[in-house]
């Protein structure tokens, strides 16, 4: 059984799998992207670079060196919208079939009208809005203090995330910062959301194409996070807990066993998924060179996340714009080269030891203090103070009726979720409300490029394909 | 101010580069908004990542506002394209063509605020159904004035 190189600890000896048999076939043209994309695995320490064929600088410089062609590719035939299916027009041999919104595999309501010839799919279209529910507009009527429990059923597999990018967009239009420990707590609960919905994805994966067993190991292991989440917030999604000012509550007694524990069980668990799957030769047939998206084609349709970097795009909003102090902290972004579905697993499970050794590292650098700001206009007073104190009863009053005003102004703010960068640009115009609230939702804009993954492959191959870009459909409506 | 931000100021001395809470914007009149975007993408902000629209209801400068975010990754830096538009003609160039990725932004903006984006390949609602009358997140909306849709269990024909 071989694994890939270890991310954490570096170890390079285990044989690198991403090196491809020449049975499967690829076309030539994404085999020139792959050449333009640099090494699978950023180890920090002996990235396995071949200089020969790929070179250690970034994929970007790569694709500004063929600047022309990339431009003459996306205004071409790259990428083109002839994709969108006219039923009138389509020729007499081809039919349209509609996959879901009530298809299992399309991971909640989404609607993919598909244009088929035989097996081949010639084109497709993805119909969304099945989950809108307006989210933007109650975010207009609710306060800034009630703002996270709405963003946080946005990406509900995610929803720390969303706190957190909401809660930075408001302390930034407000001027204030965070006490250290409450940037620490954030960082420790959207890393281990990334771990819990990567372990969702292994399992979803899996499942979609047919390896049921995890199906059931990735819930298993999530289990032991999502035990953890609620433990420290009351609930295991839809959290509310990192708001405006810092969290909600501090971490609860014991809290170092519970983390400690799941660094020992995750890892655990994500060897046994290599056992399974890294190998595993009816994964790799459903996998390797299936759903192809090149890097020129993420950037020009605004791809992030586990997507962007399995196609060599070396782009992480937390190296790129660091947030909440992750800085501090040492991590690797894992890169894939081929772009395809088998790339976006290592990806992923590169990434989820990667937030592990995050994780790790918060544990053992805990700063003490408040666990949110001292700022009585913003956060709420201690219990205890409200009795003792007419000030703290006042401002408590005042914070939960009508909550605190914020400066006009807007910003834009980003944060990187387990699916890419969410950004929220926040519009105020001086109130206790947000004028505006506009969520940019990876889900969106990555279900945006399945057309260009799956044109001319066969049917059989789109639901690998669509489930390894994992999207979540409560953020692609919101 | 470095790197594709100093490219893109250059080319535009006319434009008023600025910086809001740390963010850096440029507003442009609607017309040039294609031609600053695909200068911009020229400059190295490669990747496309947002575009939404503000419904600003009074403001003298113009009801709407198109705002586009976009990214360099090479030298990590974001700049926000912002154009106004008046209520009276909510029109706006398409930047399609410049970056395929905002075709379904473009639409979402279209369907909630009703801005009209010329040159757009496929201009159709996208989170609402097609038949569906008004444009919802503009601020002359009332919130809650579309009576939910609900049938009593008795009035049932089968």
């Amino acid at each position: 059984m071989s694994n890939p190189p270890d991310v954490v600890t570096g170890d390079t000896e285990a044989p690198d799998v991403t090196e491809r048999s020449e049975a499967v076939d690829r076309p030539s043209e994404s085999e020139r992207e792959r050449r333009r994309v640099h090494s699978v695995w950023v180890t920090g320490t002996e990235a396995p670079v071949d200089s020969g064929d790929f070179t250690s600088e970034g994929a970007q410089e790569m694709l500004a060196d063929e600047a022309g062609a990339v431009l003459a590719a996306q205004r071409g035939t790259l990428v083109s919208d002839d994709y969108l299916v006219d039923v009138d027009a389509s020729e007499d041999e081809t039919q349209i079939i509609n996959m879901g919104p009530q298809h299992p595999s399309t991971h909640g309501v989404l609607r993919l009208q598909l244009e088929l010839d035989g097996e081949t799919i010639r084109r497709v279209k993805p119909i969304i809005g099945y989950l809108h529910t307006g989210m933007e507009r109650t975010a207009e009527v609710l306060t800034f203090m009630q703002g996270p429990t709405n963003v946080t059923r946005m990406d509900y597999l995610s929803p720390f995330h969303n706190e957190l990018c909401f809660s930075l967009a408001v302390e930034r239009l407000l001027g204030i910062d965070v006490p250290p420990r409450a940037s620490a707590i954030r960082v420790l609960m959207t890393e281990l959301n990334r771990v819990a919905s990567h372990l969702l994805w292994f399992a979803t994966q899996g499942m979609d194409i047919g390896a049921l067993s995890m199906m059931i190991y990735g819930w298993r292991e999530r289990e032991a996070v999502l035990a953890f989440f609620e433990a420290v917030t009351g609930l295991r999604m839809n959290h509310n807990y990192i708001r405006p000012g810092g969290v909600a509550a501090d971490l609860p007694d014991g809290w170092e066993d519970d983390v400690s524990g799941i660094l020992e069980q995750i890892p655990k668990g994500l060897a046994d998924y290599e056992d399974l799957l890294t190998a595993n030769p009816v994964f790799l047939e459903r996998t390797q060179g299936v759903g192809v998206i090149t890097p020129a084609e993420c950037l020009a349709y605004g791809v992030t996340g586990p997507v962007a970097r399995a196609s060599g795009v070396d782009y992480d909003v937390r190296k790129a714009f660091p947030y909440s102090g992750i800085e501090q902290y040492e991590f690797d972004v894992p890169l894939g080269r081929h772009g395809d579905v088998y790339d976006r697993y290592l990806v992923r499970l590169g990434e989820t030891r990667q937030a592990l050794r995050i994780v790790r590292q918060v544990l053992e650098t805990m700063p003490p203090g408040d666990y949110r700001s001292e700022d009585r206009k913003v956060t709420p007073p201690p219990r205890a103070r409200i009795d003792q104190s007419m000030e703290a009863l006042i401002h408590h009053f005042k914070l939960f009726t009508e909550g605190f005003k914020v400066p006009a102004g807007e910003t834009y703010q980003a944060v990187e979720s387990a699916r890419g960068e969410l950004g929220m640009y926040l519009v105020s115009n001086g109130g206790a409300k947000p004028w505006r609230l506009h969520v940019r939702g990876p889900s969106f804009a990555n279900l945006q490029a399945v057309p260009a993954m799956l044109t001319d492959s066969l049917i059989a191959d789109l639901v690998s394909a669509l489930a390894s870009v994992d999207p979540v459909m409560g953020d692609v409506d919101r | 101010m470095t790197g594709p931000l100093a490219v893109l100021a250059e080319r535009f001395p006319e434009l008023e580069f600025g910086t809001v809470h740390g963010d850096h914007v440029v507003r442009v009149e609607r017309e040039r908004l294609a031609e600053v975007t695909a200068a911009a993408r020229e400059a190295g902000f490669e990747m496309f990542v947002d575009l939404c629209a503000v419904d600003y209801l009074r403001r003298p400068e113009g009801r709407f506002e198109v705002v586009v975010n976009l990214v360099s990754i090479e030298e990590p830096q974001r700049i926000r394209i912002l154009s106004a538009l008046p209520g009276s003609d909510p029109t706006a160039p398409s930047i399609t063509g410049v970056y395929p990725g905002a075709n379904f932004y473009e639409r979402e903006a279209y369907d909630l605020f009703g801005i009209e984006f010329e040159g757009h390949p496929d201009l159709t609602r996208i989170l609402l159904p097609d038949d569906w009358v008004g444009h919802p997140l503009r601020k002359d909306t009332p919130v809650g004035s579309v009576p939910v849709q609900f049938k009593h269990p008795d009035e049932d024909t089968t």
